[in-house]
């Protein structure tokens, strides 16, 4: 770490008052978006320890009212060019429950191929790229890669390999063109699936070993466990389907979260930030999650890599997300295999027709980042006339202020310059995907001189 | 929006050493400077900036020939400007950002935009249409916090833009292309063509003509690899309007044959909806201009 020519984004400094000690962060970096962080101490008294997304509002829920039910997938891409595909699926499974129509095991196998594409391409990103970094103590990946050549060049081919299931199932790597309400617009060529295998394979190994890798980073000592939320399935991983479940005992139907999770409009934040009812506690959504959660969903090898590694059952440890976005690498490597292997004929229908009604949907599915839940009113005339979505970055928001506050007593013994990249550091811990945001993440910590 | 560079405008590469370093009797121990390049963000979903990521191992080769003094996104080192090549994603909307975009383009030579945003306003241009206070309301429970413009604006409605390049996201061959020609100091070769010639080039069966699927493709510029049609679905428009396109020909021919004026209207109102040719187009085929027409679509 160059902390010289990090100076541009961290400033420290006495400000007014001699014994109250300030530091800035200019810019958050090596997030997807950008945004802010306060902190206030005063003796040992945390005042504020505020996670800020200045993220321009873009609008999406009011535009998407009278746009057509068949553009949906494609408009909602648009909210995240890291998973779009989440935002299709999430969408697409609303709009067939408000239509009344279910698709076929045929295209749900092909949906979970295309998922698993961009969880391999957003996860290799996050791990490589942007949060490998932190741990081998280096600004980027960049020059990291001058001393990890491999772990790095590894790193952006375990994003290709994701990318082209991307770009076999979905016709592009970001912003994929082939998904429908329904299925596909058209069902991709048997030879080009098939051609996917010797990538996956690679890929599959790969990830595996990356998980023993990462395992021996350094982490801090655990602090106390977060509540966790994700989907749970009868049978598989959770990714497309299942029941929204808590490591508190939740356990519900999709159409029921808004009886049980809250989202508020807080003044320093242009996400809305959501806690479960009734107290609106923060909750944990995302990899780690899903491991505490669904571990005894996990494909054999990957499951097989989290129990050598000794990957805490309990997610008491922010900075170990690594390893368990590891772990879901290889896990959907391993998944997409077994169904590129399954695949002999190609899908036939690819999408499943569809009349115009009035409806209701809810759908959750899991992002990379977390659960992502949707809501459309349709209409007879075709038309979108209500849309709501809660990302996972909102539903995190909450649980990264409670894991900062927790992390500050540590912190605040530090240096400006350690302090300032231990706080990024555990903003990268979530892989906020706070991607329409524009300003500036700054971190600012009032405190009494250390003299 | 525009693709007017040339070479001349372009000048002399980055790459290319200051004229008394370029002299004959150049010591060996004064090496080529190498290029500086800057990544801004505006309103936007990262996609394009991703592109430059996507090149994968060619990200890697770039980083050895050009130094990446800010780029939020990838490295926490930030050099302070000025610099060679800025390149810049997402539109214009809140009024800080207005300022933000001059000190960009204060601080690059060559100033270059990527995507839909950046060169039309991008999707979040569809609030241009109505009023913003109902947009605000209908996310926002307290939108006196939210700080906002009532429009999402191109950055060349703003500063001096160099290059366009289009897409939603970009190509990421277009993007080394371009980076590449802006640091030699050429032209970059992107066609203007519509994503017609792509169809044919690649043997699709025009999905306008055999399907009768209303498609942007003759009225949209190339660079996609035509991709919608191949999948048996429309173009609806994402690298935005080809060089002197005849929207008016084209619905009127879609309408003719009974698709409804209100759907062509959604069609040519997406990513690209406030480029010129789309925008008018648009407010033909709908009520009327930005403002007139709150109730009706988008």
């Amino acid at each position: 770490m160059n902390d010289a020519a990090d100076a541009g984004r961290a400033t420290g400094g006495r400000d007014g008052d001699a014994s109250v000690r300030r530091f800035t962060v200019a810019a958050l970096s090596r997030v997807e978006g950008e945004g802010a962080l306060r902190v206030r101490v005063r003796g040992d008294a945390i005042e504020i320890a505020e996670f800020n997304i200045y993220e321009p509002p873009r609008f999406f829920e009011r535009f998407l009212r009278g746009r057509e039910v068949r553009e949906v997938p494609d408009l909602v891409a648009r909210i995240c060019g890291i998973c779009p595909v989440a935002y299709q699926m999430s969408a697409c499974h609303a709009l067939e429950k408000a239509l009344g129509i279910t698709t076929t095991p045929e295209i749900e196998s092909l949906r979970r191929l295309l998922y698993c594409g961009e969880w391999i391409q957003s996860h290799a990103l996050h791990v490589h790229l942007l949060h490998a970094p932190d741990f081998l103590g280096f600004e980027s990946g960049i020059t990291m890669a001058a001393e990890h050549r491999a772990l790095v060049e590894g790193g952006l081919r375990l994003k290709a390999v994701g990318n082209r299931i991307m770009e076999v199932v979905g016709g592009r790597a970001v912003h994929p063109v082939n998904v429908a309400v329904g299925g596909f617009h058209k069902a991709p060529a048997l030879a080009a699936v098939a051609g996917l295998l010797p990538d996956l394979e690679w890929g599959l190994g790969r990830a595996l070993d990356l998980v023993q890798e990462v395992s021996r980073f350094d982490f801090p000592a655990d602090v106390r466990p977060a509540e966790t939320v994700c989907l749970r399935h009868a049978t598989d991983y959770p990714m497309n389907d299942g029941r929204i479940v808590s490591s508190g005992g939740l356990d519900i139907a999709a159409e029921d979260f808004l009886s049980h999770v809250r989202e508020r409009q807080v003044p320093w934040s242009t996400a809305l930030h959501a806690g479960l009812m009734p107290d609106e506690r923060p909750y944990l959504t995302g990899p780690t999650a899903r491991i505490h959660l669904c571990r005894d969903r996990l494909p054999p090898r990957a499951r097989a890599a989290a129990d050598a590694c000794g990957l805490e059952l309990q997610p008491r440890n922010s900075f170990r997300s690594i390893v368990a976005r590891c772990v879901e690498i290889a896990a959907a490597c391993e998944e997409a295999v077994a169904i590129v292997r399954r695949c002999h004929a190609a899908v036939d229908p690819c999408r499943i027709e569809w009349t115009p009604r009035d409806g209701v949907g809810c759908h959750a599915t899991e992002a990379p980042r977390g659960l992502l839940w949707h809501r459309y009113v349709i209409g007879g005339d075709g038309l979108v006339q209500e849309a709501t979505i809660i990302p996972p970055t909102s539903q995190n928001q909450a649980e990264i202020e409670r894991d900062l506050r927790l992390l500050l007593p540590e912190v605040l013994a530090l240096d400006d310059a350690a302090a300032t990249r231990r706080c990024e550091h555990l903003i990268r811990n979530y892989d906020p995907c706070i991607s329409c945001a524009t300003h500036f993440l700054r971190l600012e910590i009032d405190r009494p001189s250390m003299g | 929006m525009s693709n007017a560079m040339s070479a001349d405008d372009a000048g002399p590469g980055p790459g290319a050493p200051p004229a008394s370093v370029a002299a004959t009797n150049t010591p060996p121990h004064v090496s080529r400077r190498k290029p500086r390049i800057a990544v801004f963000k505006f309103a936007s979903c990262d996609g394009c900036q991703l592109q430059l990521l996507d090149a994968a191992n060619r990200f890697l080769e770039l980083a050895e020939h050009v130094e990446i003094d800010h780029f939020l996104e990838a490295r926490s080192r930030s050099v302070p400007g000025p610099y060679d090549l800025g390149l810049v994603e997402g539109s214009i909307t809140t009024p800080q950002d207005v300022e933000r975009i001059h000190e960009v383009r204060a601080q690059c030579r060559v100033l270059v935009t990527l995507g839909a945003c950046a060169t039309a306003g991008g999707i979040q241009a569809l609030r241009n249409w109505g009023r913003i206070d109902d947009f605000l309301s209908a996310v926002y429970a307290s939108p006196q916090f939210i700080d906002t413009l009532a429009t999402s604006t191109p950055i060349a409605d703003h500063v001096h833009v160099d290059f366009e390049l289009r897409g939603c996201p970009v190509d990421t061959t277009q993007l080394v292309e371009l980076v590449t020609a802006v640091l030699v100091g050429r032209r970059p070769r992107v066609p203007q063509h519509a994503v017609c010639v792509e169809c044919k080039a690649r043997g699709t069966v025009c999905v306008a003509v055999a399907r009768g699927i209303p498609c942007l493709g003759p009225v949209t510029q190339a660079g996609c690899g035509a991709i919608c049609p191949a999948h048996d679905r429309e173009c609806f428009g994402c690298y935005g309007p080809a060089e002197a396109a005849n929207l008016v020909s084209l619905t009127g021919w879609y309408e003719r044959r009974g698709t409804p004026r209100a759907e062509l209207a959604r069609l040519v109102r997406s990513f690209n909806a406030w480029a010129p040719a789309f925008r008018e187009e648009g407010d033909r085929l709908s009520a009327g201009p930005a403002g007139t027409d709150v109730e009706s679509s988008p």
